[in-house]
């Protein structure tokens, strides 16, 4: 009896231990490829609440997970808001969300936001994931972060995930531009190329 | 021309990828509209180090930094990818300069990897080591184009920092986190039979 108390406890240990490395080791990727991703209502900056089920002329939606003081989102700010406005029109908007704690990262406060919105001439909402409930489930990673989704008959199905284009130092030195290359598909009825793609960011403060 | 400056960059790499010290060659283009600067890696022998005393830091691209991720001797390797403008990365750096120190006679060997955007370089990359006085060798990765080379670090890495690669010649670990000094030592141990 006291023996299998101790294989028990042994192997609850063993258990606790691996389950608390591999929660590090990203044991819930969030969404893949395919996926449908969920709806969500949070903060914008001018303090009204963004659904995505508000875009009814919506054919789909560019996510993308960004912030005030991560260098690489600062880096893509203003290709950003040039995304929002080749493809809002065309059906795409851009719905930028800001994973951060801002207890954490006081840079990344709703005022913050607002202001560096206002600074930039942001024409997309900057909503705040408060509680910082949403990041999770689409297992976004880092800033900036895109997903991109189109709507179909099943929900908001993941058409792409990953980088905004192949170089974030220097826009006129971008050779692929995985964003715009994927809603242009998805515009035209085609397969997406690449529809994964990585880039280094800022981890998500929490 | 874009493209030949980079395949003469590459060319270059390749042949110069075993000496040591690398320096930054600037060289003026002259675009339709405006002059960029296009950087160029180039390598000088490496007495010439001793003529530059300030504090230098070897900038690669991904091509050239590869064989440090696959050295074959005897040695442990921990290669941690940081920036200075990463809280989480500067929190833990402490933690791999106390493994560098203490694990020394166990042939560990720390190598701090920058991201540092290359503008940032002598600005902040290098005050930050004079400051810090880092004792583990740090070297700068540059090479904007991210989504080739995450995956041969790691097929796990989704390119967030800080990530943190420890292998030997007979078997490697790749870490998206952040570490206690604990967590890391025990990362560690397990390569020390």
């Amino acid at each position: 009896m006291k023996k299998s108390i101790k294989i028990v406890s042994a192997l609850a240990i063993v258990l606790l231990v691996s389950a608390f490395t591999l929660n590090k080791n990203n044991i819930n990727p969030g969404y893949q490829v395919g996926d449908i991703a969920t709806d969500f209502s949070l903060k914008n900056i001018n303090g009204k609440m963004v659904s995505l089920a508000d875009f009814n002329e919506a054919k789909g939606y560019i996510v993308v997970f960004t912030c005030n003081t991560c260098p690489y989102a600062v880096a893509y700010e203003d290709r950003v808001e040039a995304l929002n406005k080749k493809y809002a029109d065309k059906g795409y908007p851009v719905i930028a969300i800001m994973p951060n704690n801002p207890e954490v990262q006081p840079g990344d406060r709703l005022e913050a936001m607002q202001a560096r919105a206002k600074a930039k001439g942001f024409t997309f909402p900057y909503l705040m994931d408060s509680g910082q409930k949403i990041y999770p489930q689409y297992g976004a990673t880092k800033t900036p972060h895109v997903y991109i989704l189109q709507k179909t008959k099943k929900g908001n199905e993941v058409k792409y995930i990953g980088a905004i284009d192949d170089n974030y130092q220097d826009e006129t030195a971008v050779n692929k531009k995985y964003v715009e290359n994927a809603v242009d598909a998805l515009l035209s009825g085609k397969e997406i190329k690449e529809k994964q793609t990585r880039a280094i960011g800022c981890s998500i403060k929490v | 021309m874009l493209n030949t400056l980079v395949l003469v960059m590459v060319m270059y790499n390749f042949i110069f990828m075993n000496l040591r010290v690398l320096f930054i060659v600037f060289v003026l283009v002259v675009s339709c509209k405006q002059e960029d600067k296009i950087k160029a890696v180039s390598s000088n022998i490496e007495k010439e180090q001793v003529v530059e005393p300030k504090l230098n830091v070897e900038e690669y691209n991904f091509t050239a930094f590869e064989k440090f991720l696959n050295r074959e001797d005897d040695k442990i390797y921990v290669i941690n990818f940081w920036a200075t403008w990463c809280a989480p990365c500067i929190k833990e750096l402490p933690h791999f300069e106390k493994i560098n120190e203490t694990y020394k006679n166990k042939s560990v060997e720390v190598l701090l990897v920058s991201l540092d955007f290359p503008k940032q370089y002598e600005k902040k990359l290098i005050p930050f080591i004079e400051k810090h006085q880092l004792k583990s060798k740090v070297v700068a990765l540059n090479d904007p184009d991210s989504n080739a080379w995450i995956p041969k670090v790691s097929e796990e890495w989704s390119g967030a920092l800080p990530a943190t690669v420890i292998y030997n010649k007979d078997k490697r670990a790749f870490y998206e986190q952040s570490f206690s000094y604990e967590e890391l030592k025990a990362e560690v141990d397990k390569f020390i039979k």
